[in-house]
């Protein structure tokens, strides 16, 4: 029979996995909710991140804040170059055009990645702060477990608070409505569904930088696990819907790890389950847990 | 117009994908030109280059390329390497024998790390009669009933047995853990045949107390570790790809977990320093070669032209291992006189007491080199030689 005290373990283990993927799914819910675009692109984007913190610190030898200041900049331009060259070309195209060209945009950044990059795997500089242990009553914590929650409740909090309270968040969701009224009345689309995209490579390249220093091993490809996860955890939680994303991650992330805990012999089919739960959600709520918020959709 | 734009885009992204998509020709070491193809005689190398498994098919091209450099003609003809990515993935192996026999029409075929690869390209390999020389991949089905496919590195039993004696008679533990890469044949294989050698010395039933599984390309292990945890396990055997072992190195040590960790030779490449860092000391593995551990002046000969090629470096085991591939591929096309594939077949079949740099080579009726293991520890940040495992 399993200890409390491993009991416990599993629990940490899971709220730390699942915090990072409710962070990734924010952004890709957030993108989905306002332009109704699925943004296949979104786990490469996090890729990029981790590269480019990765560069800073160890080509340029940035200080680690600097680094990951420097990192989300430049990841939030990419995301925005991406937009401007790949989407807003299709932009008056049926729904399925853009996503094929975010499929083909995955598929370059991946490629071109293992060209910049090389195949071989990079050991992420983890800074001290975040690399150390704690041990509380036998169950055994990393700092980062407990920055990646925090970090992903104030991204949270501000992407919330962008969206209802200010001038640019109100013609995001006039956007998420109608964007031909909303060009009608006067809203520059196009900034605004650039600004959208900025902020999802922002959230991206965050999400990146925390699974980077939790796995610290980047590779080329890294980004393509994590996307799928993150856009199941989207649906979980009613794809479009913020909060819904990230109790979607959170669930899913917990699930993950108690799935191996308890049934340690389907370990190998950790991911097979993530995608069954999909197909699940799906077929018997697919509107996802918070579905029933659709008018509140941002 | 925008409409056009947007077209072309879209015909764009599709093509960049499939140009990447097929199997990709990487390098070639000599361009013959057309007229000059019976000039040259080509020998095909199928490595993952790009993936999980990069590194290692990275130092393996080292040797081969080293060892092109030293021994750039037989039977009077330049050798032609065709070098191609297998990108980690078994399909793609297939893919790239099958490219390397019909289009490129090599005689002779190295490779490649990894033994799923060579499993999958092999059985290519057996239909179109084309030989191959097995660089690293040890798990035993690489050659079995496949007369084409031998190799210079032993196999997995006795890997398995050498590290079971260790953890036995070494470490001095009676129970031990496995930590498996289910996706991965040569894990699979190696903690199979560990858990034999390891059950027969306990006499031991219960000997192996936990086993978890993980596949290839998870990055977290935090569950199947903290499981593992409350076994009771003196020592973890925990053999697979050294991309998804320095993470295991690294959760388990947060977790905790400071149990000696075991594993097989793909863990000898620099990247699992750098990215498991200090919580790599201390792990024990076996291996093919150290330079500490010369077996014969090939070795010399070997280690003097990695030296210059590369100064100051060490080189790895498989470098050493794809040298000897190369060496032995050359030398079995000059006995058999022409650079007919069942002839070199033939050749590699009757060779005796080759002496490889990475030890002598004879092949048992599989196929299968029969020779001795080395066995390492990472100290101070360094790969460190402990000791040398004789055959039997």
């Amino acid at each position: 029979m399993m200890s409390f005290q491993t009991f416990m373990q599993h629990l940490v283990n899971g709220i730390s996995l699942g915090s990072l993927y409710a962070l990734i799914a924010i952004g890709y819910t957030m993108v989905y909710g306002i332009l109704r675009l699925i943004n296949f692109a979104h786990g490469d984007i996090f890729m990029l991140g981790t590269y480019f913190a990765f560069y800073a610190m160890t080509s340029f030898m940035l200080p680690w804040w600097a680094a990951f200041v420097i990192a989300i900049v430049l990841t939030c331009v990419f995301g925005m170059i991406i937009e401007r060259t790949a989407y807003r070309p299709l932009r008056n195209s049926p729904k399925i055009s853009v996503m094929i060209s975010a499929i083909g945009v995955s598929f370059l950044i991946e490629n071109l990645a293992i060209v910049l990059f090389g195949g071989r795997p990079k050991a992420f500089p983890i800074p001290p702060l975040f690399g150390n242990i704690i041990n509380i009553g036998g169950v055994r914590i990393a700092n980062i477990v407990f920055i990646i929650p925090v970090i992903t409740i104030i991204s949270l909090a501000i992407l919330l608070y962008i969206i209802n309270k200010t001038k640019i968040g109100m013609a995001m969701r006039a956007v998420s409505k109608d964007y031909q009224a909303s060009m009608l009345m006067g809203i520059d689309v196009n900034h605004v569904i650039s600004v959208t995209f900025g902020i999802g490579s922002v959230l991206a390249a965050i999400g990146g930088i925390m699974w980077a220093m939790r796995y610290p091993q980047l590779m080329p490809l890294m980004g393509i696990m994590p996307g799928l996860k993150c856009f199941i955890a989207a649906v979980v939680g009613g794809i479009g819907n913020i909060k819904g994303a990230v109790i979607g991650g959170f669930i899913l992330g917990l699930s993950e790890i108690l799935i191996v805990a308890f049934l340690p012999e389907l370990s190998g089919y950790r991911d097979a389950f993530a995608f069954v739960f999909l197909i699940l959600i799906l077929l018997f709520m697919p509107g996802g847990l918070m579905g029933e918020n659709i008018k509140e959709k941002v | 117009m925008k409409k056009h734009v947007a077209i072309l885009l879209i015909l764009v992204l599709m093509m960049s994908l499939f140009s990447v998509g097929c199997v990709k020709k990487v390098e070639t070491a000599q361009e013959g030109e057309q007229g000059a193809q019976e000039d040259v005689i080509k020998i095909g190398v199928f490595e993952p280059l790009t993936g999980a498994n990069a590194a290692g098919g990275e130092l393996e091209v080292q040797g081969i390329k080293l060892a092109n450099e030293k021994y750039p003609e037989v039977l009077g003809k330049k050798v032609e390497l065709v070098i191609v990515d297998n990108k980690s993935d078994k399909v793609e192996a297939a893919n790239a024998a099958t490219r390397l026999v019909d289009k490129d029409n090599v005689s002779v075929v190295l490779g490649s790390w990894g033994s799923g690869f060579s499993i999958a390209a092999g059985q290519v390999l057996k239909e179109k009669q084309v030989p191959a020389i097995g660089t690293s991949a040890t798990n035993p089905l690489v050659t079995k009933n496949n007369d084409y496919y031998y190799r210079v590195c032993f196999i997995d039993p006795f890997q398995g047995k050498v590290m079971a004696n260790y953890a036995f008679n070494e470490v001095g533990a009676k129970k031990v853990a496995l930590v498996i890469e289910k996706s991965n044949d040569y894990s699979v294989g190696l903690a199979k045949f560990f858990e034999e050698a390891f059950v027969a010395l306990t006499g031991d039933e219960n000997a192996i107390v936990s086993k978890v599984f993980y596949i290839t390309g998870d990055q977290d292990f935090s569950a199947q570790l903290t499981n593992l945890k409350d076994s009771g396990a003196e020592a973890i055997f925990a053999p697979g790809n050294f991309t998804e072992s320095a993470l295991i190195m690294k959760q388990a040590r947060e977790l905790g977990i400071d149990l000696p960790i075991l594993g097989g030779d793909t863990w000898e490449t620099p990247d699992l320093l750098d990215i498991a860092k200090e919580t790599a000391e201390g792990v024990v593995f076996s291996t093919f070669f150290d330079a500490k551990a010369t077996f014969n002046e090939n070795t010399t000969e070997f280690l003097e032209a990695y030296e210059k090629a590369y100064p100051g470096k060490e080189p790895a085991a498989v470098t050493a291992l794809s040298y000897d591939a190369y060496v032995l591929a050359i030398d079995a096309i000059e006995r058999a006189g022409s650079a007919d594939p069942k002839a070199i077949r033939d050749a590699i079949a009757a060779t005796k007491d080759f002496k490889g740099a990475a030890g002598i080579v004879n092949f048992d009726e599989n196929g299968d080199a029969v020779k001795s293991a080395v066995i390492k520890t990472v100290k101070d940040g360094k790969f460190t030689f402990k000791t040398i495992v004789d055959p039997k």
